[in-house]
C-alpha cells in the first residue's frame, strides 16, 4: 500500500471515530439542552423529598429550567436541604413556591416551581421559603382511612 | 510421601515466583516503552502506520457487531418493556447499556482478538526470525521503533472504536425499535437525550475504553516481546494474549463501573 493511501484510510478512521463521539454527545446525550450556560443556585428546605435524586430536573410550567445539584440533611431543622441550579436567564419572584412532583403515576420525581407575584426576584444563594413536600402514599392512605373512620362514628352511635 | 508433598509445594511456589517475576518484567517493559515513546511521538508517521492496522482494519468488524448488538438489545428490551406499557424508554435502555457497558467492553473484546492477537504474533515472529536482534545490531532500539508506536496506536484507536460501536448500536436499536416495531420516534430520542448525561455516561465510557486500550496493547506487546522464539512459543503467546486481555477487560470493567456508577 502506498503512503498516501494509508494516510487517507487512517484519516477516514479518525474522522469516523470523532464523528461517532460527536453524535453520542449531541444526538444521544443532553449536551445541546443543558450543557453550558450561566446558572445560579437556590436552596429549598423540604419536610420530605420522597424519591428525589440529584440531577433531577427543575421545571416551571412544564419547562426544564434547571437541575437538582445537591441533597443534604439539615440537622438543625430535621428537613432535607435541596440545592437547585437554575438557568441565569430564568428569574423567579421572591414568593414563588417549590414543590416535589411526580411525572406520571410511576415516573421520576422533579421539583416544580410556581412563580409568585412579588416584585423582587430571587438572588443567587437565596432560600425558597414556600415549599411543598413529596406526596407519601402511605400517609395519604392512612389519612383517608382515618377520615372515613371519623365520618363513620356518629352514624354508628345513633 | 513427605518428599512428594514438599516437591509439589515447591513446584507451586516456583509457579507463583515465576508469575510475580513476569509481572515485574512486564511493568519494567511498560515503563521502558513510555520512556522510549519520544522517538515515535516525534515521528507520527510510525503511529499512523500502526493506526491503519489496529484501527482502520478493525472498523468493519466493530461496525457490523455494533449494529447487531444494538438490534438485539432493542428486540429483547421491547419484549420486556411492552409488558409494562413503557416501550417509550426503549431508547434509554439501548443508549445507556451501550454507552456505559457494552460499547467499551465488546469493542475491547473484539479489539483484543482482532488487533491484539495480530500484534503479539507479529512481534513474536520478529523475535523468532531475529529481526529485533538485527535492529539492536544496527543501534536501533526495537522498543522505540516497534513497540512504542503500536502502544500509542492501540491507546488512540480503542476509544474511537468504542464510540463507533456505541453509535452504530444505537442506530441498530433505532432501526429495530422505531422503523420495524414502531415505537414512537419522538419519545425514543427525547427520552434518550434526557436520560444520557454527557459527563456521567459518555465521558465515563470513553475513559473506560482508554483504560481497556492500554491494558490490551500492554498485554499483547509484552506477550509478543516475551514469547519463546519458536513456532509453538508464538502460537502460545497469541492464545495467552486473547485470554489474558479478555479477562483483564472484564475485571477492569467491574472495578471501573463500581467507581463510576455508584447509583448516585
Amino acid at each position: 500500500m502506498q503512503r498516501s493511501m494509508l494516510d487517507l484510510w487512517v484519516g477516514l478512521f479518525v474522522i469516523a471515530g470523532l464523528a461517532a463521539l460527536v453524535v453520542l454527545a449531541f444526538k444521544v446525550g443532553n449536551m445541546s439542552s443543558t450543557g453550558a450556560g450561566e446558572t445560579y443556585s437556590l436552596q429549598a428546605n423540604f419536610d420530605n423529598i420522597g424519591g428525589l435524586k440529584p440531577r433531577a430536573p427543575v421545571k416551571s410550567a412544564g419547562v426544564v429550567v434547571g437541575r437538582v445539584t445537591r441533597i443534604e440533611f439539615n440537622n438543625d431543622r430535621f428537613t432535607a436541604k435541596v440545592t437547585l441550579t437554575i438557568n441565569k436567564a430564568v428569574q423567579f419572584p421572591k414568593d414563588s413556591t417549590a414543590a416535589i412532583l411526580t411525572s406520571g403515576l410511576l415516573g421520576e420525581q422533579y421539583v416544580g416551581i410556581d412563580g409568585g407575584g412579588d416584585g423582587e426576584m430571587f438572588k443567587a444563594g437565596d432560600n425558597i421559603r414556600l415549599t411543598q413536600s413529596a406526596v407519601v402514599l402511605e400517609k395519604l392512605i392512612s389519612q383517608f382511612m382515618f377520615d372515613k373512620a371519623a365520618q363513620g362514628q356518629p352514624n354508628t352511635q345513633k | 510421601m513427605l518428599h512428594r508433598l514438599s516437591s509439589s509445594v515447591s513446584a507451586l511456589g516456583a509457579q507463583v515466583i515465576d508469575m510475580v517475576l513476569r509481572l515485574g518484567y512486564a511493568t519494567r517493559f511498560m515503563l521502558l516503552t513510555l520512556r522510549q515513546s519520544t522517538t515515535c511521538l516525534m515521528r507520527p508517521s510510525l503511529i499512523v502506520r500502526e493506526l491503519y492496522y489496529t484501527g482502520t482494519l478493525s472498523m468493519v468488524i466493530i461496525l457490523v457487531s455494533g449494529l447487531f448488538v444494538g438490534m438485539v438489545l432493542a428486540l429483547q428490551g421491547y419484549q420486556t418493556l411492552v409488558t409494562y406499557g413503557s416501550e417509550s424508554v426503549l431508547g434509554v435502555l439501548v443508549a445507556l447499556s451501550l454507552v456505559r457497558e457494552l460499547g467499551p467492553v465488546i469493542a475491547a473484546l473484539l479489539f483484543a482478538s482482532r488487533a491484539g492477537s495480530a500484534m503479539t504474533a507479529e512481534i513474536g515472529l520478529m523475535k523468532a526470525t531475529e529481526q529485533l536482534a538485527a535492529m539492536e545490531m544496527m543501534a536501533v532500539d526495537p522498543i522505540a521503533r516497534v513497540v512504542a508506536p503500536r502502544f500509542w496506536a492501540g491507546l488512540l484507536s480503542m476509544p474511537l472504536l468504542a464510540a463507533l460501536f456505541s453509535a452504530m448500536g444505537i442506530f441498530g436499536g433505532y432501526i429495530v425499535g422505531v422503523v420495524l416495531i414502531g415505537v414512537d420516534e419522538g419519545s425514543f430520542w427525547s427520552q434518550m437525550q434526557s436520560a444520557v448525561d454527557v459527563r456521567e455516561d459518555i465521558l465515563n465510557g470513553v475513559i473506560k475504553s482508554v483504560v481497556f486500550g492500554i491494558a490490551i496493547t500492554w498485554i499483547a506487546l509484552f506477550e509478543g516481546y516475551d514469547a519463546p522464539p519458536t513456532a509453538e512459543g508464538v502460537s502460545g503467546a497469541t492464545t495467552r494474549t486473547v485470554v489474558t486481555s479478555s479477562l483483564a477487560v472484564l475485571g477492569l470493567d467491574f472495578i471501573l463501573t463500581s467507581f463510576m456508577f455508584r447509583g448516585v
